[in-house]
């Protein structure tokens, strides 16, 4: 049953990349616990506006959960609380009258602040670009059937293929590791037979994007997985570093 | 003026081959001299933006999100069709085009859509060499479903995250040749203005988002992949910075807008919760396969819906359309919610729901079964509601969620502007009056990687490489237009916002020009649509400045062009005095109030013409020849 709750806010408040931030505190009246996280700021931010000051910016774009362009740390946590979910489809259910809640932006030596809870994820695109893909040009490829697939192969690769590219994992680990992210990326092209010929340049060539761009390393502390909306698995860091030691062997 | 759509001569199976070979080709040493200038990144964009640059052409191109991985392709879930008839069901090309054409209400253009039926099994073949994890059944070979009422099972999955497994596939694609730097790719932008050069489409003008700098940039062609006008309803299951202002720019330099009344109503959504809602999730339609849909008998039953008996329910699609029940087409089932609700048997707390009850599936399969099947929306349905499907049943409510209209093109893909192309949802092409389920997927890749590498060759071979420069004065005054906007839209200071404004203009559509119209509602709107965009120029408030990270801003420039796009939607409909597919007026209806065409007199696509600012659009019409099926009245007692 729909209620209403009143909430505090304190709220990351940074101008633009140069620009030192702070924690600014609003008050969030009369949210119906039905809404979703972002509608919350939607009203939060209609206040704002019709008060004559800059509301808060942050990015987001389907609101059910696909598409990665929303997150923020909500208390401490990528993603807020809730396990497996984005920060759109997080529910004001999950909220207690009275609470105070934190909202910070996602943080990393390779996500530069843009503007408020706006980060820069370009960097995750730069690792793609050196080699997330399998390279073959339009027109010629064989039948679709021509290659089996065995269906357990087939939904490993889907499993890892889900990765939103939300940039959680990176927020939440301490080391401001991409290894999730460019696990779940190199797992799926290295299990299915399409993306075999070129296993070892890829992974060797987005582990060095990785490195050259500031993201840190992994030390196995998990905290990837425990804030992956798309439930991410750790497994796949595991098979990223036998594709990378699989590579340096002649 | 008369409209040419370039239909290649002959029978209609040898149309396309013979058009490719007539076609005009670059010299692969010159195709580096030109540069096409690719707007969006979803399906069509980024499939167009590599191939084309896989093809030796330079390519600009260009979102809006952060990524061009975020483009709202990705959240298509249930499948793309292709016919490959790898389940040996009888499906051939033959079928998948006239199921289009059928599906469309007889208002597409039998050659393309053939075409397109011709494309589809290259699709799943490139697709599969990308290295998209489509499910697969136990031997290896791939699996498929049927969806959207089809009889042959030749839907193409993963999961039911199919627009997202593509998109990354064409994102792979694209961003291939990005490290190859044949595709310069610019995030954070708003295509602002279309920059003709005399009379041909030679470059944009853009915001970059994060400075608020205006840029120009001059092309050999553009191409629009900006996607639908879904949103022009506020409330739809688009994503929020979905728009219509690429193509609305493009139709105010003289493009012709085709067709804006065919709006898709997406039946099974969940429904509206409140007025802060900000957007419609969809719930895969075939849970229509399993779940029936019923209202209370009695207006203003407010028992739970476990406690309502049998005999005081109303399974109204049941009792109505008894041999296709529950499954009748999305255009048929939105509009017939709608009028349970409209007399009042609606539920919920805003009384704007039906249930949709897997009780029975659940006692006849066990809920195991129902669990296997659909899992993943009861879990995305409880998540959302905090109801457990399981349990009680499912509310649900259409919503506005695909635009069949767009910028109108020729078989070229080009529109009435030269140099001009528009692909996918943007464009009018292929899905007639009404798409059917897992055909968007199919329409935006086929011309992306398989129709515009062809058709532009042929348009620049003919043209020459450009000469124009961002020196030119209609980059200077195209820019200085849109700063000019902006500076208006920034110092009216009044007293609403724009989502406030935009939510308005979004309840008029959709009560007098959503599933249902009719004339008076029509004349009502467009009174209410005009006096909101006096309301808007006069009374919207928007913070900040031009020269920052202004959401606010980029905003009101959208919602200023979905209030001029209203009045094209309207006047559309108003003018079609026919019901079709997605449109029905209530004046047309047949006894069983199924919408009635009038093939006499409206076999045409409406190509709508800007005639000047508050002046009435022109209508062209382009007559529609059927040479290969014979119209039907759809029907599905």
């Amino acid at each position: 049953m729909t209620k209403t709750i009143n909430l505090t806010l304190k709220v990351w408040r940074q101008k633009n990349s140069q620009a030192k931030g702070n924690l600014e505190t609003y008050s969030a009246k009369n949210i119906s616990t039905d809404m979703s996280f972002l509608e919350m700021m939607d009203v939060v931010n209609e206040t704002l506006i019709l008060e004559g000051k800059d509301p808060i910016t942050f990015d987001h774009d389907c609101r059910e959960g696909i598409c990665g362009m929303c997150g923020a740390v909500v208390n401490g946590r990528a993603h807020g609380p809730e396990k497996g979910t984005t920060l759109c489809q997080l529910h004001m259910r999950h909220f207690s009258d009275g609470d105070v809640v934190v909202v910070e932006p996602f943080r990393s030596r390779a996500f530069k602040v843009l503007k408020d809870l706006m980060v820069d994820r370009s960097g995750l695109d730069q690792i793609i670009q050196a080699g997330g893909y399998v390279s073959v040009n339009t027109g010629g490829a064989q039948d679709a059937n021509a290659i089996p697939v065995p269906q357990k192969i087939a939904d490993k690769a889907m499993d890892a293929a889900e990765c939103i590219g939300c940039g959680a994992c990176v927020a939440s680990c301490p080391n401001a590791s991409a290894m999730l992210f460019v696990g779940a990326k190199v797992s799926q092209l290295a299990l299915l037979p399409q993306g075999k010929p070129e296993a070892k340049e890829r992974v060797v060539s987005m582990i060095s994007k990785m490195d050259e761009l500031g993201f840190g390393n992994c030390s196995n502390e998990r905290e990837c997985e425990a804030e992956c909306p798309k439930n991410i698995s750790i497994e796949n860091i595991a098979r990223l570093n036998r594709e990378f030691i699989k590579a340096g062997v002649k | 003026m008369s409209l040419n759509s370039n239909i290649p001569e002959g029978p209609l199976h040898e149309k396309w081959d013979r058009h490719k070979f007539k076609l005009k080709l670059v010299n692969p040493a010159n195709k580096r001299k030109y540069t096409v200038l690719v707007v969006g990144s979803g399906l069509a964009g980024a499939s167009a933006s590599a191939s084309l640059a896989e093809l030796g052409y330079n390519v600009k191109t260009f979102c809006m999100q952060d990524s061009p991985r975020r483009a709202h392709s990705i959240a298509a879930q249930g499948g793309i069709n292709a016919a490959k008839n790898y389940q040996n069901d009888g499906d051939s090309v033959q079928r998948l085009f006239y199921d289009t054409i059928k599906g469309g209400d007889f208002r597409a253009r039998e050659a393309n859509v053939y075409r397109l039926a011709q494309i589809s099994s290259n699709i799943i073949d490139q697709c599969v060499a990308q290295g998209v994890p489509f499910a697969r059944e136990y031997g290896g070979l791939l699996a498929n479903r049927s969806f959207g009422g089809a009889q042959v099972s030749r839907t193409f999955y993963a999961r039911g995250q199919t627009g997202q497994q593509l998109l990354l596939g064409a994102y792979g694609a694209l961003s291939r040749q990005i490290a190859a730097k044949k595709v310069t790719m610019f995030t954070r932008r708003d295509m602002l203005e279309l920059v003709l050069v005399d009379g041909k489409a030679k470059g944009i003008i853009t915001r970059n988002l994060i400075t608020g700098e205006i840029e120009k940039h001059v092309g050999d062609a553009v191409v629009l992949a900006t996607g639908g006008y879904g949103n022009v309803f506020f409330l739809s299951t688009n994503a929020m910075a979905c728009n219509v202002s690429a193509a609305m720019r493009a139709y105010k330099k003289g493009a012709f807008f085709a067709n804006p009344c065919y709006t898709q109503i997406h039946p099974t959504c969940i429904p509206v919760h409140g007025d802060y809602q900000s957007k419609l999730t969809l719930m895969s339609e075939s849970l229509r396969n399993d779940g029936r849909v019923w209202v209370p008998k009695n207006p203003g039953d407010k028992r739970k819906p476990n406690e309502i008996p049998d005999q005081d329910r109303f399974y109204f699609l049941e009792e109505k359309y008894p041999s296709f029940g529950n499954l009748v087409p999305r255009d048929v089932a939105s509009r017939n919610a709608k009028e349970q609700c409209d007399a009042g048997r609606g539920v919920g707390e805003t009384g704007y729901a039906v249930y949709l009850d897997f009780k029975e599936a659940i006692a006849r399969d066990g809920e195991d079964v129902i669990k296997r099947k659909y899992g993943n929306l009861f879990a995305m349905y409880e998540k959302i509601t905090a109801d457990n499907p399981y349990k009680t049943p499912m509310m649900i409510y259409p919503a506005s969620h695909y635009a069949m209209g767009g910028l109108w093109v020729d078989y070229n893909l080009m529109s009435n502007v030269p140099g001009l192309f528009v692909l996918g949802e943007a464009n009018f092409s292929d899905h007639g009056a009404n798409r059917l389920g897992a055909s968007a997927l199919m329409q935006g890749l086929a011309d992306g990687y398989f129709i515009i590498p062809y058709t532009i060759g042929g348009y620049l071979a003919g043209e020459g490489s450009s000469t124009v420069s961002v020196t030119d004065s209609a980059f200077g005054e195209a820019a200085a237009q849109v700063e000019q906007t902006m500076d208006t839209l920034l110092s009216i200071k009044g007293k609403r916002t724009c989502d406030d404004i935009h939510r308005e203009l979004g309840k008029i559509l959709w009560d007098y020009c959503g599933m249902a119209r009719n004339d008076e509602g029509l004349e009502k709107a467009k009174h209410l649509v005009n006096d909101l965009r006096k309301e808007f120029w006069t009374n919207v408030t928007v913070p900040g400045s031009k020269s920052e990270l202004n959401q606010s801003l980029e905003k009101a420039g959208r919602v200023a062009e979905f209030l001029d796009f209203a009045d094209l939607l309207l006047e559309d409909a108003s003018s079609r005095k026919e019901s079709c597919g997605s449109h029905l007026n209530e004046a047309y209806q047949t006894e069983e109030n199924e919408a009635r065409r009038d093939d006499e007199n409206f076999t045409y696509v409406a190509a709508w013409g800007y005639a000047g600012k508050e002046k009435k659009a022109q209508l062209n019409k382009e007559p529609l020849v059927f040479e290969n099926v014979t119209l039907s009245q759809r029907s599905y007692k």
